[in-house]
């Protein structure tokens, strides 16, 4: 079990953290006040995911350049 | 009047030029002569000027053709030539009077065949392989799930649909387009610059930087994927630091810069399946790991409390498990007595048929018959034995040393007789008797003389006589000079 504090992590960190959680639970070979923390942090973890998969929105923009092709800024694209 | 004057010259009706005047019109006619040529030709030395110029030739076996692409016209060319190549350019003959000289004013360069540029793409993998832009250990692995996605390619067509398409299917995320060429002269720098904008972008700015790079462009010939042959290019997706997708052409289609990328695609919608895994998977995934969550610790919850009911169970009464031990205390206990008693009284019996064999009587006897082995012993042990023993031997000693005495003496004795007979034999022989007869001796120096002729050739004579000896005649004795030692031969 990792430090890093949940709603900092990205969405693979916290998979991949979940996943061991979940296995350890399963192996049933944790004692039971730290099962209890185990299944906590395993909560935390599947709604940290959760949240980030559901945030997912599409936005395309694309870059402006000047006439020497240095960027300027966004253009939304839409339609494609 | 000049004019007049030296057409006049006799003899010569054929026009007269000033070297401009002819240089000019050379010029004048070699371009309008030709016009827009296309040349094919290899690709001699080639020469940058530091004002961006470039001075090249092109030759085939027997002769040269000088050519020129101003700064500007550089810029824009698809392909840089480079000694060895075979190429076709276009543009323009002219004249430079200056040198008297004519070349080719090039604006197009083209390679020439399929063969060629393959040979020329092979020697500059090799070249940039060697450098180890294509090294595995330079790659990078692709975020699992990037926030942004940058794509360098043509902001129409048909592969920005196809990926914007893919990625909504999948995974939707935030995607920033950088438009370039993705044919011609302007592709290569045009992509490079793209890879470094992205790449200078700092993560939350006013635009955000992309934490995953696709470069894309669909199917094309060759040339048309040229661009993504160039070195800049290359070099540009092996210094990004931003992982980075290549996805040019079709699946066979293969430019140099799917060596440097860290992930090649074989097409545009490949790409898009490489940055993003699908989001409903995941939501399942995510699903299935939450049920397993709750039933594991569940699980493990009515494991214990089964364990526990089942341990409470098999845990026996108190009493139960002193039960035998006081039993067997008992019975010991009982025992414990009677055994003490009856180990007593064996013991006593014991004592006592001992004790009845031990009298003094059986001691007494032992020790009488040990005092007169003793005492005969002792008995049989007499000094004057020793004493008598003692007094035979010295005197056989003395007997002895008595003997040796006497046979000593008697024998000095028999020697000493011996000896004085034998002194007056010698002095009866001796001459010093015969000298008291009235006898002398006559010598010279040690020798004795016995002959009147030895006498004569003596020097001097010395005469013993009983009571002295007298010298005769001649000199004192001289000692005899010493005779000198051999002559030894010297070397030199």
């Amino acid at each position: 079990m990792s430090d890093t504090p949940v709603a900092e992590m990205t969405f693979e960190q916290a998979m991949a953290e979940l996943e061991g959680v979940v296995g350890q639970l399963e192996r049933g070979d944790v004692p039971l006040d730290q099962s209890i923390t185990l299944y906590e942090r395993g909560a935390a973890l599947k709604a940290h995911c959760e949240t980030k998969l559901k945030e997912a929105e599409e936005k395309v923009a694309a870059i402006t350049l000047n006439k020497d092709g240095e960027p300027t800024g966004t253009t939304p694209v839409e339609g494609m | 009047m000049s004019d007049l004057i030296e057409d006049a010259a006799p003899g010569q009706n054929a026009p007269e030029f000033t070297v401009s005047e002819i240089s000019g019109a050379v010029k004048k006619t070699i371009e309008n002569a030709f016009g827009r040529i296309r040349v094919r030709g290899e690709v001699g030395r080639v020469f940058k000027a530091r004002s961006g110029h470039l001075y090249y030739d092109v030759k085939d076996d027997n002769n040269v053709l000088a050519c020129t692409t101003w700064k500007g016209q550089a810029a824009r060319l698809s392909v840089v030539p480079e000694e060895g190549l075979e190429v076709i350019v276009t543009g323009k003959l002219t004249a430079f009077g200056a040198q008297s000289k004519y070349n080719m004013n090039v604006d197009e360069v083209e390679v020439a065949g399929e063969g060629a540029l393959m040979a020329m793409l092979e020697k500059r993998k090799k070249a940039l392989a060697a450098e180890g832009l294509f090294a595995p250990e330079r790659k990078q692995p692709l975020p699992y799930l990037p926030e942004i996605i940058g794509v360098i390619t043509s902001p129409s067509g048909a592969v920005i649909r196809d990926i914007l398409h893919r990625l909504r299917d999948r995974f939707p995320r935030k995607v920033l387009i950088w438009p370039v060429a993705v044919q011609g002269a302007a592709c290569a720098p045009e992509v490079a610059r793209a890879i470094e904008g992205f790449n200078r972008l700092t993560p939350g700015g006013a635009l955000p930087r992309p934490d995953l790079l696709i470069v894309a462009r669909g199917g094309g010939s060759i040339e048309d994927l040229w661009g993504f042959n160039e070195e800049i290019v290359v070099r540009a997706a092996a210094a990004s630091q931003i992982p980075l997708i290549s996805a040019v052409g079709h699946e066979t289609d293969t430019t140099l810069i799917d060596f440097a990328s860290d992930q090649r695609a074989p097409t545009p919608t490949a790409a898009a399946e490489l940055a993003v895994p699908v989001r409903l998977e995941l939501l399942a995934w995510v699903e299935q790991q939450g049920a397993r969550l709750s039933q594991g610790t569940t699980r493990g919850l009515g494991q214990r409390s089964q364990r526990l009911a089942d341990l409470s169970r098999a845990l026996p009464h108190p009493q139960t498990l002193t039960q035998t031990a006081r039993q067997r205390l008992d019975l010991w206990g009982e025992r414990l007595d009677p055994a003490l008693i009856s180990a007593t009284r064996a013991k006593r019996l014991a004592l006592s048929e001992a004790a009845a064999s031990l009298r003094p009587s059986a001691l007494r006897r032992t020790i009488q018959t040990a005092k007169d082995r003793l005492d005969d012993r002792a008995s049989r042990l007499q000094p004057e034995t020793l004493a008598r023993e003692n007094t035979r031997r010295k005197q056989a000693l003395d007997q002895l040393s008595a003997r040796l005495v006497q046979s000593g003496e008697t024998r000095n004795r028999r020697l000493r007789d011996r000896l004085e007979g034998l002194e007056r034999m010698r002095q009866t022989l001796g001459y010093t008797e015969t000298l008291r007869r009235g006898y002398a001796v006559v010598r010279s120096g040690d020798a004795v003389l016995t002959s009147k002729s030895e006498a004569e050739k003596a020097g001097s004579l010395e005469i013993e006589f009983q009571d002295g000896r007298m010298a005769i005649g001649g000199a004192p004795r001289k000692k005899k000079a010493a005779t000198p030692p051999p002559e030894q031969g010297s070397l030199l």
